[in-house]
Formats: C-alpha cells, structure tokens, sequence
C-alpha cells in the first residue's frame, strides 16, 4: 500500500512538472508582462516621484488620492457606468440571442447587424458617435428636429455627457455579449424543451423555468466581462470628451493615463492603478464567490 | 489602453534598437576636433582613431534623431521629410532621420520615455509650454552660449517668451500660432454691418454679435453671433481675453500664476456672460474642433480660433471670410501657442553641433517663409516677411499678415512648472464657470489655491 502511494506520489510529480514545462512559456509572459508590473506598481505608489525625484512617502499618497474631488468624482461616474451599462447591455444581449436563435428568415443579416459594432475599432466608432452627438447638425438632432423636439448640447452638457456615452457603449457592447449568449443557447439539451413542449408550457414560462436557469454559467461569464469592461473603458473619451465638461465624463482609466503622462506623476498613477486593481479583483471575488454557489453546471 | 501598452513596448523595443545603433555611430566619430579625439578616446580601433585624427569635425557622418508632431491638416511629414533632404544636400555628413510621434502629447510621451531610458533623441519639437516639464527632467541643453544675441533678436519677442526661464533660453521658436477673430463677410453684409469692419473693442463685439445671431420661424438660434472653444484650450482663451484686460495670468519663471486678479475676472466673466447672459454665444462647452466646422457651414458668424486653422478655412469657406485682431478690453492681446525646437542634454557633443546647424537651417527667412505658407503656423522671424516669397503670399492672402501684425500685442503662452496638472485644473475650473455650476469669482479662488499648492515646491 505504502509503495502503492509512493508510486503515484512519484508518479504524479513526474506528471506535474511535464505540466509545468509544457505551461512554462506562458507563465513567463504572465510574469513578466502581468505580475512583474503588479508588483512594481504596488511598490512605486509608496513613493512620490514626478520628473525624476523620487522619494519614499508611505502611504501618504493614498490620502492624498482619497480626498482628491476629482478621483471621487471620476470614481462616482464610473460605478454609474457600470451600474446602468451592465445590466441593459446584458439584457438586450440575452433578448437579442434568443431573437436570432430562433430559426427565421434573415437570420444571419440580423446577426451581423448586431455584432457588427463590436468589429469596429473603438476609436472609429468614437468619431462616428461625435458627429451623431454633434449640437444642431449632428445625426441625432437632425432627426429630433423632424420629430420637432430641441435636443440638448449631448457632449457639452455635464448632465448629459455620461447618459450620451452610456448610449453608445450599450450599443457597443450588447453585440458582444450576444455572441456568448447566442453559442451558449446552442449548446442548451433539446430534451428539456421537447418534454415542455409535450407538457404544453407557454414561451415565457420556458424562458424563466428552463433557459434562463440554464444559460446562468453564461450569464456569470458575461457579467464578469462586462463589469471589468466598463472600468476599462478609455479610447471614446480621449476622441470624444478629454474626460469633460469638468470631468463630467471622465473614467478611472483615463485618469490614471493623464496623471501618468500628462501631469508626468507616476506616484499618483501607481496608486490609481493599485486601487483600479482592487475594484477588479473585488468584482470577480463578488461574482464567482457569490454568484457561482447558486448556478447549476 | 490595452493597445496603448503594446505600442509602448513596441517603442522601447524600437528605440533600443535605434540606440544601440546611434552609439555605434557615436564610437566612429566622438568629438568634434582631432586632438580632443585622441586625449578623450583611448579603447576604440586603430583604424577609426587614424580617421578622426585626421578629419575635421564636418567630415565625419553624424546621424540626428528628430522627434515631430503633426497639429495641424496638411502633408506636414512629407515636408518635414524634404526639409531634412535638402539638409543633408547642404550638409552631406549629416543625415536628420525624422520621427513623426504622434500629436503633441503622444510626441512629449514618447521622448519622456526616450530621456528616461537614456535613449534621448537629438532634437525634438515640443509644444513651447512643455519648458519647465523638461527642465524639471534634466533633459535639456541650455542654448542661450549657443548662439549670438543677435539670432535670438531676429525672433518675434512674443515667441521668444516660452523659450526662456528668467534670462536663460532653452528653444528656438518653429512652428507658432496665436489666437485671431476669423468673422463671415457675407453674413456681416446680411446683418448690415460693415463687412471690412470687424469688432475692435469688447462693446463693438457684444453689439455685432447680437445682430448676427438670427433666429427662425419656430424661435429657434439658426445662427449665433460669435463662438469661442472651451475645450481642451480654454485656458488658451481665458488668457487672451485676460491679456486684453491688461493683466497675464502667469510670471515669466514659472512659478507663479495670477488667476484671481480682477483682471482675470472680468475675462471670465465676459467670457461665460456671452453664453448665459447676452445670449450670442451657444451656452455650455464647445468643442475645440467643432467650432471651425460650425464656421465652415455657418452655424457661427463669427470665431475665436488658432492660425493653425486659417489654411483650412482659406479651402473649406464657400463664403468671403475676413481675420483681424481679438478685440480689445483695455488693449488688443493675444497668447501665442505652438511648438518650439528643443536640443537634448544626453547626447554627444558632434551632435548637439549638428543639431545647432539644424536649427539654424531651418530658421532661415526663405524656409521660415516656405513653412509658413505651406502649413499656416505664423513666421517666427521679422527677416522672413522680408523675403518675397512671403511678400507675395501676403498681397494675395492678406488675413496672413493679421496675425504677423498682432504679434506686437502678444504675449506668452501659460507655461509652468507642472504645467500638465496646473492647465488641468484651470481648464476645469473655467469650463465650471461655463456652465454656471460655479461663479467666476469662486472658479478662479479656486484655481488659485489649487495651482499654489502644487507649485510651492518649486519657489525659491
């Protein structure tokens, strides 16, 4: 018995470390690319460096950073992003996947139509929505104007400019979501359906009692994606809003890019980037730890 | 910003190469006389060492890295590119590679990055307001010994301005702007104003806007009288207005601002009260780029805009448009803007020489003249509206000479220590104005008080 486990003991040490061998190019880029820069950002945000001087601090740039108007306010806007984008995009994602799972006519067209502005770079699909956005002759006053109804200065107006680029990645992003809710609705046992089917069950209560509860893996997935997606949001405001009207607009992200190379504090920014780290981790502890329990695979 | 991380490695691993390869270069030809050669160099080949005993400091090649923007429309790379050709013809051992970087910002990241990873270019050009960041580095060769008074003088004093700390000057001016009145004739005519006669005063500008802004049947604005920008540069507007109000809002070292002076009050105040008060100006932010296009297709009668954009609106208005001064408050005024030619400290001494020469080539009236024609930036010398070239160009396109003439008026741009941060806050600072969430008064206290903390460490 005692050999017994000594055999596999050796056995699988063996086994390990041709795991190991056969995982150790990745696990080089992971640390050099990921967890180096972890760790060196973690240890620069106790230090206070701009334009060379460099000098250690403690932690007292944390405070500094937790009193600071603009980090709360670009904090503020930030959870509101993500707490209206997320669960609109993922709702309109899941409609739109059981809108073309089903067998009807133009299906594809339909489906390209949907996940066509997630093959657009983010950068032309900014330009796009700026001259949609822009005052008088933009594309959407335009058609207000028709419907006679005045629209407001959408980028212009600080109660505005956050709604207006909620918009825009919603629609951005639901045709992304669709794709995973779309391959997970194909990969659902027909069995349950047919029986339902046998059973006389109405559509809606299909959805409720057999689909929704089985693409819930899905859903998590999704909301993981699109949770840290939204505070990692950063190329539309550089084109469109530079983070205003008095940072109206502006996202962690983008902060942490103007504290690092245009007010050239590296300090500051390595704390920003530690407390973005955090939220994320938080994030996907919250969703897998919590939600994770209550989903059947 | 995930692409942004990898272009990034990919330039370090581009300018480490390029490094690699200009220390290569600098081994073949250190210094720039023979006897200085051969007491200083003692490990390199026999061969090289017969070579730069003998030769003189022009004989040996000499390759500069030149980082540049693109900030306005137009073929500015394939000029930049002829310009160092026609360099290397002058000058056949020294060959100019121009880098082109991006906008501005991407080029001031880039060459920060070069610095620090001690790659430096030779010679970059930066916006003029970078100074003090650049200082604060230790990046830069101090060109003040480097030239004759006589060649700083031959600059328009107004440029001159963002190139000195104190007395010490640490740029050359190269590709200049200013802020100008660009108004539509046609529409002037329309309102029955005088289309020659453009607004002087802050009074005539009130009065003229009020007439050019038109409403339609419904009581809706089809067009506004006048639009000033207030994104990205709004501080760049606040300052003009300030100047025209007799007060700068910032010391000429750097390290010291001015924004509560009544002065600057009164500038924001007009500037917000155009928008929420007198109603000729459409109310909240406008975007820097949007204005231009509202001008073009005459949603605006009238803009405050850079010189940057006169070569657009010269090709793009289907209507007679006219340029003249900023009106005045107390007197005319206007900020000047713009790129200015930076050397490099970290470098060798043959090719801080080369990079002079460089400078000094493209300072010339004739090419300052050809500069200014192909790409809008203003002359930066008096000898180039001499030449005939610009003379010629000028008769035919007066509104050219407009921003020549104001230069007289001009003053520096807003330039500190910190500058980034301290122009961040302003800019916020104004656009809360703006919009009315903050009275000018507690917008500037504040801006004030938020741009002394940051700049106490640097006072004396």
């Amino acid at each position: 018995m005692i050999r017994m486990r000594q055999l596999l003991r050796g056995y699988s040490w063996k086994e390990n470390m041709l795991a190991y061998m056969l995982l150790l190019p990745s696990l080089v880029f992971l640390a050099a690319f990921t967890i180096y820069p972890i760790i060196k950002v973690v240890d620069w945000s106790f230090y206070e460096s701009a334009m060379g001087i460099k000098h250690y601090v403690g932690i007292k740039l944390y405070e500094r950073v937790f009193h600071d108007d603009v980090f709360l306010k670009v904090l503020r806007n930030n959870l509101l992003l993500a707490i209206v984008t997320v669960p609109i995009s993922v709702l309109l994602a899941l409609y739109m996947a059981i809108w073309v799972n089903n067998k009807v006519r133009g299906t594809s067209l339909i489906r390209a139509a949907f996940f066509y502005p997630t093959l657009i770079p983010m950068i032309a699909i900014a330009n796009i929505w700026l001259f949609i956005y822009t005052p008088d002759y933009g594309l959407l006053d335009k058609f207000l104007q028709l419907l006679g109804i005045d629209g407001p200065n959408w980028l212009g107006d600080p109660s505005w400019v956050l709604i207006s680029m909620m918009g825009m990645l919603i629609w951005k992003e639901a045709g992304y979501f669709m794709i995973f809710y779309l391959a997970g609705l194909q990969s659902l046992p027909k069995e349950v359906y047919e029986a339902a089917e046998i059973d006389g069950v109405k559509p809606l209560r299909k959805f409720v009692s057999i689909t929704f509860p089985l693409i819930m893996p899905t859903t998590l997935f999704v909301l993981v994606i699109a949770t840290t997606n939204s505070f990692k949001l950063v190329d539309h405001i550089y084109i469109m809003t530079k983070g205003g009207p008095n940072n109206a607009s502006n996202l962690l992200l983008f902060h942490i890019y103007e504290t690092a190379f245009s007010f050239w504090d590296m300090g500051t920014a390595s704390v920003l980037t530690v407390i973005l780290l955090a939220i994320l981790l938080v994030i996907s502890i919250l969703y897998y730890g919590i939600l994770d329990k209550r989903i059947h695979y | 910003m995930k692409k942004l991380g990898i272009l990034l490695v990919a330039l370090t691993f581009a300018l480490t190469a390029c490094g690699s390869k200009d220390d290569s270069n600098t081994n073949d030809s250190t210094k720039t006389t023979g006897t200085e050669a051969s007491t200083t160099k003692d490990t390199t080949s026999a061969d090289s060492e017969k070579t730069t005993d003998t030769a003189t400091a022009s004989d040996k090649p000499v390759n500069l890295n030149f980082y540049f923007p693109v900030a306005v429309g137009g073929p500015i790379t394939g000029l930049i590119d002829k310009l160092a050709a026609d360099f290397n013809k002058e000058n056949p051992n020294i060959t100019v590679t121009p880098t082109y970087a991006g906008n501005y910002q991407d080029t001031m990241t880039k060459v920060v990055t070069a610095v620090q990873g001690g790659n430096s270019p030779d010679l970059a050009v930066l916006l003029s307001t970078e100074l003090y960041s650049l200082l604060d580095m230790n990046a830069l060769e101090e060109l003040t010994p480097k030239f004759p008074q006589t060649y700083f003088d031959g600059f328009y004093e107004a440029f001159m301005g963002n190139t000195k700390s104190g007395d010490q000057v640490w740029s050359v001016p190269f590709q200049r702007s200013t802020i100008v009145l660009y108004y539509n004739k046609d529409m002037f005519k329309a309102a029955g104003l005088d289309p020659e006669k453009a607004p002087t005063t802050w009074e005539e500008l009130r009065q003229d806007a009020a007439k050019l802004t038109l409403k339609d049947s419904k009581g809706a604005i089809s067009q506004w009288g006048i639009e000033i920008p207030s994104t990205g540069y709004q501080y760049w507007m606040l300052q003009a207005l300030s100047l025209q109000s007799g007060a700068n809002i910032v010391s000429n070292d750097g390290t010291e601002v001015y924004f509560n002076k009544p002065e600057v009050k009164e500038a924001l105040q007009f500037y917000s009260d155009l928008g929420r008060t007198d109603k000729v100006m459409p109310e909240g932010v406008l975007e820097w780029a949007t204005v231009p296009s509202d001008f073009i297709s005459g949603k605006t009668a009238m803009m405050f805009h850079t010189t940057g954009n006169l070569t657009k609106v010269k090709t793009d208005a289907k209507f007679d448009f006219g340029v003249a001064y900023l009106p005045a408050n107390k007197s005319f005024g206007s900020p000047t803007g713009g790129g200015n030619l930076y050397v490099f400290k970290d470098i060798p001494d043959d090719h801080k020489a080369a990079a002079l020469k460089f400078i000094e080539f493209l300072t010339q009236p004739e090419r300052v003249a050809q500069w200014s024609i192909d790409t809008g930036y203003v002359g930066t010398t008096k000898a180039a509206y001499e030449t005939d070239l610009l003379k010629n160009y000028v008769a035919q396109f007066p509104q050219a000479a407009i921003a020549r003439d104001q230069m007289q008026y001009a003053s520096s741009e807003l330039s500190t220590h910190q500058n980034g941060q301290i122009t961040k806050l302003f800019n916020d600072n104004i656009q809360a104005a703006l919009l009315g969430t903050m009275t000018a008064e507690d917008a500037l206290t504040k801006s004030q008080q938020q741009a002394d903390d940051i700049l106490k460490p640097f006072k004396k």
